[in-house]
């Protein structure tokens, strides 16, 4: 029943990498690329790291799994929105099929200053933007 | 925030006196010491402890289900043979100002699969999310502030 539950977890874990794996290859820019596979691998990992402390089954193991659980869980976003924000900031083409950017125009290029609503309409040249201080 | 410490420390005694040092036992010693300080609490100033409790342990289970429901939308999308996408980037109105509600909210979105948070206006009022299917902008806004982040705001409150 244990050996059971242990490969359940191990093929569930493995499934969802070989998922973020092939969203990393299928995916067509960098944030999708990013949803695809951060997150798959968190939940694999964690898959994986439950099936280890169900199959040891001793206390500090299964702090030790749960630990790193917790700092994946803490640590993963952050990464992925540092990444995200500053690939949009290199200007990093969205695909082709986005059907709205609600963040374009919204940045001063220069100070990295975002608003909440548009800068100047329409425009997200980096060149004139930049303001006296 | 005294009385989880008193809980936590309750559990750790019932650990003690049993013996046994299992995840599992801590559990039974909490909700053991849980019971037993929900019993005595008209001994005590009124306090929200017990439905802060449950409520953290209602969004646990919420924020499981949508992950496992995220990540197997995303494992059907990345899997098809036609990959059905419709990403966009979406501001979402905010209604909750702290430093911990935006980044618990954040890390939040980027935890589950499909959603990325990009960044937030530089006066709280707007959050910019990058999302892998969109049928319908303003559904999935109020799905974000009904699901997300009223339940943040409930258990920051």
């Amino acid at each position: 029943m244990l050996d059971v539950l242990t490969g359940g977890l191990m093929l569930i874990g493995a499934l969802f990498m070989l998922v973020a794996a092939v969203g990393l290859l299928r995916m067509p820019d960098l944030f999708l690329r990013m949803s695809a596979t951060t997150k798959a691998a968190t939940l694999g990992t964690g898959s994986i790291l439950i099936a280890v402390a169900v199959y040891f089954g001793e206390t500090g193991v299964t702090s030790r799994a749960l630990a790193t659980i917790v700092f994946l869980l803490l640590t993963a976003p952050v990464a992925a929105h540092m990444l995200g924000r500053a690939g949009y900031f290199q200007g990093v083409k969205l695909a082709d099929a986005t059907l709205i950017d609600e963040l374009a125009g919204r940045y001063n290029l220069v100070t990295h200053r975002l608003e909440s609503r548009d800068i100047q309409p329409a425009s997200n040249e980096p060149a004139g933007e930049a303001e006296p201080s | 925030m005294r009385l989880f410490l008193m809980n936590t420390l309750l559990a750790l005694a019932w650990i003690a006196l049993t013996g046994t040092f299992t995840p599992v036992n801590f559990l039974f010693g909490f909700a053991l010491g849980f019971s037993l300080l929900w019993f005595t609490q008209r001994l005590r100033p009124p306090t929200n402890y017990f439905s802060k409790v449950v409520q953290v342990l209602e969004f646990v289970l919420f924020f499981l289900a949508e992950l496992v429901v995220a990540n197997i939308r995303v494992l059907v999308v990345v899997l098809s043979p036609r990959l059905s996408i419709s990403p966009a980037v979406v501001a979402i109105p905010l209604d909750v100002r702290s430093d911990t509600a935006i980044t618990l909210l954040g890390n939040l979105i980027t935890l589950t699969p499909g959603t990325l948070y990009l960044d937030v206006s530089h006066d709280r009022s707007v959050m910019y999310v990058h999302t892998m299917f969109v049928d319908d902008l303003d559904a999935f806004r109020s799905r974000i502030k009904q699901g997300f982040e009223r339940r943040v705001m409930e258990i920051l409150r």
